[in-house]
């Protein structure tokens, strides 16, 4: 009953042991997606123009090249996309709105891994009461729902562009990377080869970046990503209730303009299912990104 | 095994009430502080509201004093925190400035069953899904069937519950149209103890329970397919299957229960986002919950009602953290016995 040892598969890997284990398929594939989103957004706007985005400068409610809307108009290969009823090309409201809703997610993820590592070291390594306060606020704050916090600030400040959007998500995204790296310091520092560093006379910073930050980057990065997609997800269902930023488009208030002017009812899938099946992707880059990055901290998972 | 008479050492209680607390506390100070930070005075954002209804309004100035004194928008703002604080506490949250009198409180409570029975159905099937699934992905027993369909079914992981409720909103309310488009029950139910109103509440519901349990069981699965992959191949599961006891025995008393500890604490610290995430999928169906007041409040720009829905829901997830903080023990007998925290 018992199975061998090391399966087809294991085995496999052993061959494979000089590989990196950086650049296994989940993590390659997961990072070409994201990839192809930036470049989608960097690269598409020399390609078609972005005028496009602005109300009124396409012909109203065009279905995709190929489809007929419920008018019996058929799209138009000037529109591949389609448009939505405001006149706003799809195709450049999605070159322009993909990108926005990314650097949200960005900007909000970095600022909040970087404070993560700030103060994830410093509980891990000062400890006592310096521990206790950044362990109970990273507690408290971890169990408020970004979203609602973020609620209330836009109803009642209002206007707000992309990069205070993404600094305002940050004051909920440095919670988990800091327990993480908190837990972390404290399990490393009693390793032998820290004893080591320390007997020898290595400097606490020396310590921290060179022999723990090495150690800790599979996690580092794994957190980020998480974060990343909590931020991108906060972003969106702020986006969704009509709220973030509302003079740039983002994927996320298309979709709440076409739930807004009930693009369900009225069968133009394209408005909202466009926009969510690009977001769909970019979450789904994510996922393989975050499992390819659990296999580099996990060995075991890569034998499954 | 125990010699303490409770299972819960007291300390450990009250450790998890004080964070609690804290949270609730913090959480309120927040959603109080940053509207004072805005240059928006309410009450003139209400007389605006009336002026915008009427198109004139007679002695403004003397409503506007009026609404200053009534909202105690004249006091100190130390003085101002602390009755916000005291009307807190008995769920006062003002009046809604979209239909007027009616009180805050009472929308909310109209809204909060609603919300709280799609959040417990959905947290704990998508927990008991997800964790199943995931142990079977690891397991070595597993059929081959299995190990390829559900990581095929965990494609929608981590994508935010609102799309896919767009998506199943789309295939099976307009397109195959086998379940109803929104609401949260039919027109001709009436609401009380009987099978038609059962039937049409369960019938609202499964779409959006099933677009939150399909993006999130597969965070459970994964979590315990990499749990499970370090449980597997210990000494004491060789040894249980030494003495010959079922393989399926075998995943669900020594496996599983080992590797479900961390799953635990994750459920408390992924309870946040999950609520939210629900929030926002009640708003697109129009669920009579918490979510559909919140995105008509928005739109009417009700800014107590808005608070108010804040605070509460931040409370919910707070509570059921400490539940399942405090359920923790039960299953982890180490914290039972020692009184600390994992």
């Amino acid at each position: 009953m018992t199975p061998p040892l090391l399966g087809p598969k294991a085995k496999k890997y052993l061959l494979l042991k000089f590989d990196s284990p950086w650049l296994n398929r989940k993590l390659l594939v997961g990072l070409a997606i994201l990839f192809t989103f930036l470049l989608f957004g960097l690269l598409g706007r020399f390609f078609w123009n972005t005028d496009l985005v602005f109300i009124g400068s396409s012909p109203l409610n065009l279905p995709p090249a190929g489809f007929e809307n419920l008018r019996g108009q058929a799209g138009v290969g000037a529109h591949p996309l389609g448009t939505e009823s405001a006149g706003r090309d799809m195709l450049a409201l999605m070159i322009v709105g993909a990108p926005n809703t990314l650097f949200v997610g960005i900007i909000a993820s970095v600022i909040g891994i970087a404070i993560g590592i700030v103060l994830g070291f410093s509980a891990g390594f000062i400890g006592g009461r310096v521990d206790a306060v950044i362990r109970v606020t990273s507690d408290v704050m971890i169990t408020i729902p970004p979203l609602m916090v973020l609620v209330v600030f836009q109803t009642s400040i209002g206007e707000i562009g992309i990069v205070m959007m993404g600094v305002l998500l940050s004051t909920f995204m440095w919670q988990s990377p800091t327990r993480l790296i908190r837990s972390q310091v404290l399990t490393m520092r009693e390793e032998g080869y820290v004893r080591m560093a320390r007997l020898s006379g290595a400097t606490t910073s020396d310590i921290m970046f060179k022999e723990l930050l090495p150690n800790l980057m599979p996690y580092l990065f794994g957190s980020f990503i998480a974060i990343l997609t909590t931020a991108i997800v906060t972003a969106v269902g702020l986006e969704v209730l009509g709220l973030g930023p509302q003079r740039v488009p983002t994927l996320g208030r298309a979709i709440y303009e076409a739930i807004a002017s009930a693009a369900l009812l009225k069968n133009m899938w394209w408005w909202w299912g466009i926009p969510t099946a690009l977001l769909a992707t970019m979450f789904i880059g994510l996922l393989m990104i975050n499992l390819g990055l659990d296999e580099v901290s996990n060995p075991r998972l890569r034998k499954l | 095994m125990s010699k303490s008479r409770f299972p819960i050492s007291f300390s450990f209680v009250a450790n998890r009430i004080g964070t609690f607390l804290l949270t609730v506390v913090i959480a309120a100070t927040l959603i109080w502080v940053i509207p004072r930070m805005s240059s928006v005075d309410p009450a003139e954002a209400m007389l605006g509201r009336m002026a915008s209804g009427a198109g004139f309004v007679e002695n403004s100035d003397q409503i506007l004093s009026d609404l200053r004194e009534r909202y105690g928008l004249n006091e100190p703002m130390l003085q101002q925190y602390f009755s916000y604080l005291r009307n807190l506490v008995v769920f006062d949250f003002g009046v809604s400035v979209a239909s007027f009198p009616t009180p805050v409180s009472q929308l909310i409570a109209g809204a909060l069953p609603w919300t709280l029975g799609l959040m417990i159905v959905s947290i704990i099937l998508s927990f008991v899904i997800g964790n199943a699934a995931g142990a079977y992905l690891a397991w070595e027993e597993t059929p081959r069937l299995w190990k390829v369909a559900i990581p095929a079914a965990m494609i929608f992981t981590s994508i935010p519950p609102i799309l896919s409720g767009l998506l199943l909103m789309w295939l099976f309310s307009t397109q195959l149209q086998w379940l109803p488009l929104s609401g949260s029950y039919g027109l001709n139910a009436t609401p009380g103890l009987n099978w038609e109103f059962i039937f049409s509440v369960i019938e609202h519901g499964t779409l959006p329970v099933l677009s939150i349990v399909i993006v999130s069981f597969g965070f459970w699965a994964l979590g315990m397919r990499g749990l499970l992959a370090t449980v597997q191949g210990q000494d004491y599961v060789r040894l249980a299957s030494t003495k010959g006891l079922k393989p399926r025995y075998i995943l669900y008393r020594y496996m599983v229960r080992n590797a479900i500890l961390p799953q635990v604490t994750a459920l408390s610290l992924k309870i946040g986002l999950m609520v939210s995430g629900q929030i926002l999928v009640e708003s697109i169906f129009s669920y009579n919950g918490m979510g559909k007041l919140l995105y008509d409040a928005i739109l009417d720009q009700d800014f107590p009602v808005i608070q108010g829905i804040s605070f509460v829901v931040i409370l919910m997830t707070a509570i059921s953290v400490l539940i399942v903080d405090l359920l923790y023990p039960l299953i982890d007998p180490r914290i039972r016995l020692e009184g600390g925290r994992s």
